[in-house]
């Protein structure tokens, strides 16, 4: 280095700032995602308005529906962008892009137009409509200060459309743990199911390494654990069951068994879905659950699988992904 | 004596010609600059990425981010070591500037590797470890060579200068990241790929600006008679580990290295702190990264105007203060302000705390470091804080857990009090003030 004058020293710096610009900028160019895709065959009116059976899911980012008879045939894919959607009695609920980097949870109504929106703190994950369509309840990941230091927490709210009261999350409500008072700082929600009343709702709370599954009771603002190592129930049509994620020796680093759970015996019963599964499971019908794969390069596919252990999954709908049943 | 001759901070390197205005106002040697412009420009780097890491995991791959943090406490661990490992390595082989390089190089080879990784979480899991080695590999021998280019009165000046740049890197790499994204739209690989070339560039300033030594002329002056800067000392073949290990035996360094750690035990770290501020005032949380925004500016601002202060009324005072700061910080959010000015107040406070201690702490440690193991013990010094950092965490959620927020914070803000009483006990007997200039 001594041989080099400050003035070669400048240059040599100025040089790689070029030259490391425009391999940037090259790679930026070439990466760039292509502008947003015209909605492909079959595009239409996708409607959450009572009709035949049809299954609503997301389709390359977009709002789509399929016959219930023919999951695998033509869709029907509308100009909705949504991470997530689900709906019930005419009501959906949509986790829409803001921009690159933020989201609103989007209140659709049958025709798919917004309502109402809520900005959300971090990342989409989970989003479910109520059986009545009157609750709406989202869960979305928060990063940490920094990516070196401990990661991620996820936020759970709920909004009555009713009233048009919103809980931002859950963490404010009381917990009792095991029959006893419970609190701590790493108390975080997800996955969250109502039941018939409107009210009393089931979710997943982790605390201290462990996941439970929680009844809550919205009005009384409290929540308290059932068993553990439940993760995003889903409630079954007839509010005896619910569909869940059990981590495999309850260590979700190896992954998660689709299960189900009889709430009068409390016994679980895996499905024949041997694959890890990842998702709030949706119930196709009193017999069926639906749920989103993923293939190694990330893209997802709708598979089903009866609910009683038995039988073998299905691809239900290829190359889509958060399945939800509408009659 | 020697307080005139070299008490004058060197702004420009020999190869420029002498006699230039810019010597005069200049506030820090040409050195300190070059490495805080590396820091910079890493750091925009380094934050590009912190900012769209969750938007790929969770988006872009599709993963359950959850698992990330178990991986967490092992790696944590492991850096620790190696931190202390790579400053007795550039101690020994007396190149500092290689191992810094090695340590930036490995951050930005990283980038690199996130693309590679794909949708595996284990190796995503090993190419953030990576990153975050070179992290701990480069620190220790970066503050060392920032404190052998600079005159000992001068050191919290040199060190406040470098942290404002840093902080400034910090604060502009979101704001990148988001530009590419607009230009780009969710293709988060180009923004790996970008944050890779700022690395990079970083590393090709260290390589051609940065030098392991500062200019021979003025190393003759330091060692001069009575000399005592902070020149090498004359070679006395390498340091070994016996010597290493005699560093703890000495008195005044290892009381030091056992303050830091106590120190360190007295923090709770940034995710307690804003938890208890959102939930006290209820923030909206989709505003809650603000609050560590409003942080980070305090610290910009304030870095350089503390580490002058540090050089005028001696370093210690202004460390303990920085504390000071931090144990009002915990009794505020507790006490009996709300509203905005419990936001405003606390903010401030805790961003000064920051500013008081972060550079401050080397500045005060470089000079009572003999300059053989200066790296290592600056190592040491910053290990011992970043482990009992982690203790003292798990303590607090242990706390909050028993007592309740409230009475936690309580118990914390009385920690800082032990803490800074126990540490004013150990390193008053033995420290003296900076040298002053000789006006």
């Amino acid at each position: 280095m001594t041989a080099m004058s400050t003035r070669v020293k400048i240059g040599v710096a100025v040089g790689s700032a070029l030259l490391l610009g425009v391999v940037a900028t090259g790679y930026a160019v070439l990466a760039a995602e292509p502008a947003a895709s015209p909605a492909t065959a079959g595009a239409g009116p996708v409607t959450l308005a009572p009709g035949q059976p049809r299954l609503l899911t997301i389709t390359d980012r977009h709002v789509a529906s399929v016959a219930g008879t023919d999951p695998g045939g033509a869709r029907t894919v509308s100009n909705v962008e949504c991470l997530r959607v689900y709906a019930a009695a005419g009501t959906g609920v949509c986790l829409a892009p803001e921009n690159a980097w933020s989201y609103r949870v989007v209140v659709l109504d049958s025709a798919l137009r917004p309502q109402r929106s809520v900005a959300v703190p971090g990342l989409p994950n989970r989003a479910r409509v109520s059986a009545s369509g009157r609750m709406i309840s989202w869960t979305t990941f928060v990063g940490g200060d920094s990516y070196t230091a401990s990661g991620f927490s996820t936020r759970t709210g709920i909004l009555d459309t009713r009233s048009g009261s919103t809980v931002m999350s859950l963490e404010e409500f009381a917990v009792t743990r095991d029959g006893k008072p419970y609190r701590s700082a790493d108390v975080n929600y997800w996955g969250v199911t109502f039941t018939a009343d409107d009210n009393v709702f089931y979710a997943t709370m982790s605390t201290g390494g462990k996941r439970y599954l929680v009844r809550g009771d919205l009005a009384a603002r409290k929540v308290e654990t059932l068993k553990e190592n439940v993760e995003c129930p889903s409630l079954s049509p007839d509010g005896t069951r619910l569909a869940f994620k059990e981590a495999i020796d309850a260590d979700p680093q190896r992954g998660w068994r689709l299960s189900v759970l009889d709430l009068a015996t409390m016994r679980v019963t895996p499905t024949a879905e041997t694959t890890s599964v990842d998702d709030q499971a949706a119930w196709l019908d009193a017999a069926t659950l639906a749920y989103t794969l993923r293939q190694d390069d990330g893209r997802p596919d709708v598979w089903a699988v009866p609910a009683d252990g038995s039988g073998a999954p299905r691809l239900l709908v290829p190359d889509a992904e958060s399945p939800s049943p509408l009659t | 004596m020697y307080l005139s001759t070299v008490s004058r901070p060197r702004t420009d390197p020999p190869d420029v010609e002498p006699g230039r205005s810019r010597r005069r106002i200049a506030l820090v040697s040409g050195n300190v600059l070059a490495l805080g412009t590396v820091s910079l420009i890493t750091d925009v780097s380094a934050e590009m990425v912190t900012a769209v890491l969750p938007l790929y995991l969770v988006l872009g791959l599709q993963l359950s981010p959850l698992a990330f943090g178990v991986v967490d406490g092992v790696y944590a661990g492991a850096t620790a070591l190696l931190r202390v490992v790579g400053g007795f390595v550039a101690d020994r082989i007396r190149r500092r500037k290689l191992v810094a390089g090695f340590g930036y190089a490995l951050s930005a080879v990283a980038k690199l590797g996130l693309l590679l990784a794909g949708r595996s979480v284990p190796m995503i899991g090993a190419v953030i470890a990576v990153d975050r080695l070179g992290k701990g590999v480069r620190s220790a021998p970066r503050d060392a060579l920032i404190t052998a280019s600079t005159p000992p009165e001068s050191l919290g000046r040199a060190f406040g200068v470098h942290r404002t740049m840093d902080a400034v890197g910090a604060f502009l790499g979101p704001l990148v990241a988001m530009a590419v994204l607009l230009a780009v739209g969710r293709s988060y690989d180009a923004v790996f790929v970008t944050s890779f070339c700022v690395a990079a560039l970083g590393v090709v300033v260290l390589v051609l600006f940065v030098r392991e030594r500062d200019t021979p002329t003025r190393e003759a002056v330091a060692t001069g008679p009575g000399g005592g800067g902070p020149a090498e000392e004359p070679d006395e073949g390498r340091p070994t580990v016996r010597e290493l290990l005699g560093l703890l035996r000495d008195r005044p360094a290892r009381r030091l290295v056992v303050a830091a750690a106590l120190l360190g035990l007295a923090t709770i770290g940034d995710g307690f702190v804003y938890l208890l501020l959102q939930r006290r005032e209820n923030v909206d949380l989709t505003w809650f990264p603000l609050l560590a925004v409003g942080t980070s500016l305090v610290y910009l601002l304030l870095a350089t105007p503390i580490g002058l202060l540090a050089d005028r009324i001696g370093r210690l005072p202004v460390v303990l203060g920085g504390y000071a700061a931090l144990g009002v910080t915990y009794l505020l959010l507790a006490g009996p302000v709300a509203g905005w000015p419990l936001l405003v107040l606390a903010l401030a406070l805790y961003g000064t705390f920051y500013a008081a201690t972060d550079g401050v702490l080397i500045a005060l440690a470089g000079p009572v470091l003999p300059p053989r193991l200066r790296t290592s013990g600056i190592a040491l010094v910053q290990t011992g804080q970043a482990l009992a950092y982690l203790v003292s965490s798990v303590l607090f959620g242990l706390a909050w857990q028993a007592w309740g927020p409230q009475n936690a914070i309580r118990a914390a803000a009385v920690a800082v009090a032990a803490v800074l009483l126990l540490t004013l006990l150990m390193l008053a007997p033995t420290y003296r003030p900076v040298p002053r200039k000789v006006s």
